[in-house]
């Protein structure tokens, strides 16, 4: 078991929680494990078609005709479409998820118009009535290209004479266009307070590095999917695996010119999303082949190529980082310059890799530059903790650096500097109760940190322990959710976030807490875009804090209409009555939870309710890493021997839920850290389309992760809670870098450190 | 995923007939493990696959200490790795049949297979070359031997012929004093593809002080599984020394021509060939004497 470490209570007026903290069964569990649970690829409707789509074979180019007609001719290919029949969509922008989408570009996105800018850019697409028909069609479709020079990372786009993505493109220079000159640099945003030049005067050692990090993905193991009726009263319905269905709704709504409510999205089960599952891709051609093909259901699902090459990967980064610091270990001055590659679309998260860079600690004199820059590679999307892993590996490097010159414990270095509650961050917000001091204590009591490191196991091998930190905003947002009280003393509750992290048992935990009844008493599901109230996504580390308010908000109102029932009863004043857990009760009149539903029917009929939040007050999450490596000198290769990660989680809901969070973000982190990464071929074409060679992790390259949960409770949430899934993927691949570097004095400065990379470090080849 | 035909072979002449017939449209079908996924990918084409399985010459796995091993081209791993001959005699051979996919895999994939698929980085080649390894083939009319190492002509390439088929692979008994290993490099710890190989067999004198003789094959440094015979020359006579293991593994790294791809570099792949060389050759010579 884990240990926790609890700072202070929440609110619970004293009383121990009674739901809270257990680590019940999660509602979803026998239907996952017996292949009952309804995934997107289990959708099959009567009449229906399954589509294929037809990419680019080229990472630039001028599309100069499609001729489609041999593909129409073949027996059973019922539409075919190009982005002719997709009319363009406004230019303007709205917040999707953790980021933010122009609709102009979404939809090019979606389908090509004149020009492919990366390889796998989707150019036409199929419907049949079979998959194999449909995919014989796409090798009918004739296409004619230009092909354009590419450009393919981040300081090739930044120059003067770089082949241009969008003529139209300018850049936002803080906020204002300043230049007409075509450009690939989207945007620069900058953050700065003190004064640099007094800092570093002031400083006794200073760092100065440079980092280069290349395009990883998600690696969700369910590709996309979308099943799409757009039916003869032009009602259209989508079916698919997504963790935002009103996204989806307002995205379809946008590209396809068809009002919000003509647009039903249903999102079925999710194998995994970590933010790329926001974006819209399939859906709206499943929505215009069933148009063409004359209503029918039109279903579509990717292939693991056209995942990797085509949907959200998130960016490639050059970082610089100079910092200083005085003897007694405070840092006087921080610069940092990022530049983040978007992929074809502007958009790359640098604002968020930006803002993560320096979060941690508190500084007085720092700058830093953004960068958003567009090459010829698939449109970037969030990716847990967007450009956050990356930031944290330029930064946290650089201060483990300086913690070395001074000859200070890398913890004692980080406590000196790290930022409590009433600090502002460098990108302007000031900090409320966070429990940042508190993880740096966790790590540094915990028996790993004082464990004598193993021996090597042959002459070459060399270990090594290393420290990060991370830190993720949090996200609050909108949330809605309904409940019907049942006769039995059950209560029916649909929440409309899509459950990626087991979210459907910490909703419905809070709900039964707040209730005072047993877990197993809420029945909860998962409702869509017409059966529930408006849902931002899954996403941002916000859903058990801001769908978890809902809970307990539409808790408060079950029992405020409850109350009214037991003065029904009683004939008393519902103000007056008292209630305790499950228990109502008036002078020596009491009734519990159950036994008063089952009085429904005499006290007012049937009793549902509902609630909708603009939630605020979420608190940032932080989070410190220790983790042992064994790096094999010879071939380069690094082995991770223990990992141990302890983070500020506020309230741990369902331990077990937390604990998988941390788990899987530090997963994440070792195999950005260590061999994930995007090959391209000088023209631009992605040689590692597949699972065999993009190299995820898998459970053998793992070691146990060890996830310690600090509580340092948010006050601005009833139960405590702060988002948990995003931060731990932001340490890792600085904290095994560091480690790296206590093994062989070699400090790393790329990403991946995969065995070619390390051993050019080493200076072996 | 085109539609093709599908035969089951109950004899070698029915095979070897249709294999005629058809030239490079038809394809055989052992495990399947490749074939499938290729033709699912577009990447080969057939008009018919001929299931090789239900043929008794190839489905033979036998030893003596006379003939050596004989293993049937449609023999599946897992009969490979549990054959008690095989597990006393060819050590080097369970460790590249053990590491090929995972025990499913294992169920259905063949070292023929694996051979006619002719990837540069094929985890069993090597190893069998180090084996001396001969190919049996046969067509309508003619059944030969190939050495293994000649058997390969580019990447997925071999001297098969239309209308030839492998019927099995033959090891010779092993000599006295030796011991043979095989070590792939690969930047995970399980489902990859081998960025550098080696396998290795060594013959050491009655002493186990002195190579009598060595063999060594480096995998995914070639266009082709490479056979490295300045290794063995610069081990053959000299005495089991740091000094003549590092010559093998530098005439190794001298011979090895890799490319560089999305698996590895030209620079890395030349230099693991030194590294898997040395760790392979102490693994070898570690079991020659015994360990």
């Amino acid at each position: 078991m884990t240990p926790v470490i609890k700072k202070t209570e929440a609110k619970t007026n004293g009383k121990p929680f009674k739901v809270i903290g257990q680590r019940v069964i999660r509602p979803d569990g026998v239907d996952k494990v017996t292949g009952r649970a309804q995934y997107g690829a289990d959708v099959i409707l009567p009449g229906l078609l399954y589509g294929k789509v037809l990419r680019s074979p080229h990472a630039h180019a001028r599309i100069l005709s499609i001729d489609t007609s041999a593909a129409e001719k073949l027996p059973g290919v019922k539409a075919v479409i190009t982005g002719k029949d997709l009319k363009p969509a406004e230019d303007k922008v709205a917040k999707s998820g953790e980021s933010s989408v122009n609709y102009s570009y979404l939809s090019q996105n979606v389908l090509a118009q004149d020009k492919v800018l990366y390889h796998g850019h989707p150019v036409a697409a199929v419907a049949a009535t079979s998959i194999h028909i449909a995919e014989e069609a796409l090798a009918l479709i004739k296409v004619e290209y230009e092909v354009l020079p590419p450009v393919l990372n981040v300081l090739d786009a930044m120059k003067d004479d770089a082949p241009i993505l969008l003529p139209n493109l300018r850049t936002k220079e803080l906020g204002e266009v300043v230049s007409d000159k075509p450009t690939n640099i989207a945007s620069h945003e900058q953050h700065a307070r003190g004064d640099l030049a007094v800092g570093f005067a002031e400083a006794d050692v200073i760092v100065e590095r440079e980092f280069h990090t290349n395009t990883v993905h998600q690696g969700y193991i369910e590709p996309q999917n979308g099943t799409a009726l757009w039916n003869a009263d032009g009602q259209i319905t989508v079916w698919t695996s997504t963790q935002g269905a009103w996204d989806q709704r307002r995205d379809l709504s946008e590209i396809l010119h068809v009002p919000l409510s003509q647009i039903r999205v249903i999102p079925m089960e999710i194998g995994g999303g970590f933010g790329g599952k926001f974006p819209v891709y399939l859906e709206p051609l499943a929505a215009l082949l069933s148009l063409k093909s004359g209503h029918r259901p039109v279903k579509m699902w990717m292939q693991r190529d056209e995942v990797l090459k085509a949907t959200g990967p998130t960016s490639a980064s050059v970082i610089r980082v100079k910092m200083g610091a005085r003897k007694d270990g405070k840092i006087t001055a921080a610069q940092a310059w990022l530049a983040y590659e978007a992929g074809a679309f502007p958009g790359s998260p640098v604002g968020a890799g930006m803002g993560v860079i320096f979060a941690p600690y508190k500084l007085d004199n720092v700058q830093i530059d953004g960068y958003d820059v567009v090459v010829n590679k698939p449109a970037a999307k969030a990716y847990r903790a967007p450009g956050g892993t990356n930031a944290a590996f330029a930064g946290e490097t650089v201060i483990d650096e300086l913690a070395e010159k001074l000859g200070m414990d890398p913890i004692t270095f980080r406590r000196i500097n790290a930022a409590k509650e009433g600090d502002r961050r460098a990108d302007g917000p000031i900090y409320g109760r966070i429990g940042f001091i508190e993880t740096l204590d966790a790590i540094e009591k915990h028996p790993h940190y004082h464990a004598p490191l193993p021996e090597p196991r042959a002459p070459y091998m060399k270990v090594g322990r290393g420290v990060a930190c991370g830190f993720w905003y949090n996200w609050d947002g909108k949330s809605s959710a309904s409940a019907v009280v049942n006769p039995d003393g059950t209560v029916s509750y649909l929440e409309g976030s899509t459950d990626i992290g087991g979210t459907r048992a910490s909703l419905a935990m809070m709900l039964a807490e707040t209730l005072g009844i047993h877990y197993e008493d809420v029945k909860p599901m998962v409702g869509d875009t017409q059966t529930v109230g408006y849902n931002d996504g899954t996403g941002g580390s916000r859903t058990t804090y801001g769908s978890g308010m809902a809970a307990y908000h539409l808790g408060k109102e079950i029992i405020r209409e409850m109350k009214q029932r037991a003065a029904v009863l009683w004939e008393v004043p519902a103000d007056d009555i008292n209630v305790e857990g499950d228990v109502y009760s008036y002078g020596e009149k009491r009734i519990t939870f159950k036994e008063l539903c089952a009085k429904l029917d005499e006290t007012g009929g049937p009793m549902s309710v509902s609630v909708s939040l603009d939630t605020k007050g979420a608190i940032p999450a932080l989070a410190t890493h220790v983790v042992d490596v064994e790096v094999d000198t010879e071939t380069g290769k690094v082995n991770i021997l223990r990992y141990t990660a302890a983070q500020d989680v506020g309230r741990a809901i369902h331990p077990s839920y937390v604990e998988g969070q941390i788990h899987g973000g530090v997963a994440q982190g070792i195999g950005w850290a260590l061999n994930e990464e995007y090959y391209y071929d000088k023209d631009g074409h992605l040689m590692n389309a597949s699972l065999l060679d993009y190299r995820m992790p898998t459970a053998l390259d793992l070691p146990m992760i060890e996830a310690v949960i600090v509580e340092v409770p948010n006050p601005n949430h009833p139960f405590g809670v702060k988002g948990v899934g995003e931060v731990p993927i932001v340490p890792p691949a600085a904290a095994i870098a560091n480690a790296i570097y206590r093994a062989t004095g070699v400090r790393m400065t790329v990403l991946p450190m995969n065995p070619k990379n390390v051993l050019q470090a080493l200076g072996k080849i | 995923m085109q539609a093709f035909s599908y035969v089951s072979a109950r004899t070698l002449s029915e095979a070897a007939d249709i294999l005629a017939r058809e030239g490079d449209q038809a394809k055989c079908l052992s495990g399947g493990t490749d074939l499938i996924v290729f033709l699912r990918e577009g990447r080969r084409s057939a008009k018919v696959v001929v299931d090789v399985k239900g043929i008794p010459e190839l489905n033979q796995l036998g030893y003596s200490p006379k003939e050596g091993l004989t293993i049937g081209a449609a023999v599946p791993l897992h009969r490979i790795y549990n054959d008690a001959h095989v597990i006393e005699h060819y050590p080097g051979l369970i460790d590249a049949a053990t590491l090929i996919g995972g025990i499913a895999i294992q169920g259905r994939a063949t070292l023929g297979g694996n051979v006619c698929t002719a990837s540069p980085a094929g985890d069993s080649i090597p190893i069998l070359i180090a084996y001396e390894t001969t190919c049996i083939v046969a067509s309508r009319n003619v059944t030969k031997a190939i050495p293994l190492e000649k058997f390969f002509v580019g990447p997925g390439r071999t001297v098969l012929q239309p209308g030839e088929l492998l019927v099995a692979l033959k090891l010779p008994p092993p000599k006295p004093n030796s011991g043979a290993a095989y070590l792939r490099f690969i930047p995970r710890n399980e489902m990859d593809i081998a960025v550098t190989s080696a396998g290795a067999m060594v013959v050491l004198d009655e002493d186990k002080r002195r190579f009598v003789g060595a063999r060594l094959a480096l995998g995914a440094v070639a266009p082709t599984p490479l056979f490295v015979p300045e290794a063995g020359a610069a081990l053959t006579g000299q005495p089991v020394s740091d000094e003549a293991i590092e010559a093998a593994a530098r005439a190794a790294q001298a011979a090895a021509r890799p490319i560089t791809d999305m698996r590895g570099s030209a620079e890395q792949r030349k230099h693991l060939s030194y590294v898997m060389t040395k760790r392979a050759l102490l693994r070898a010579i570690e079991r020659a004497r015994g360990g």
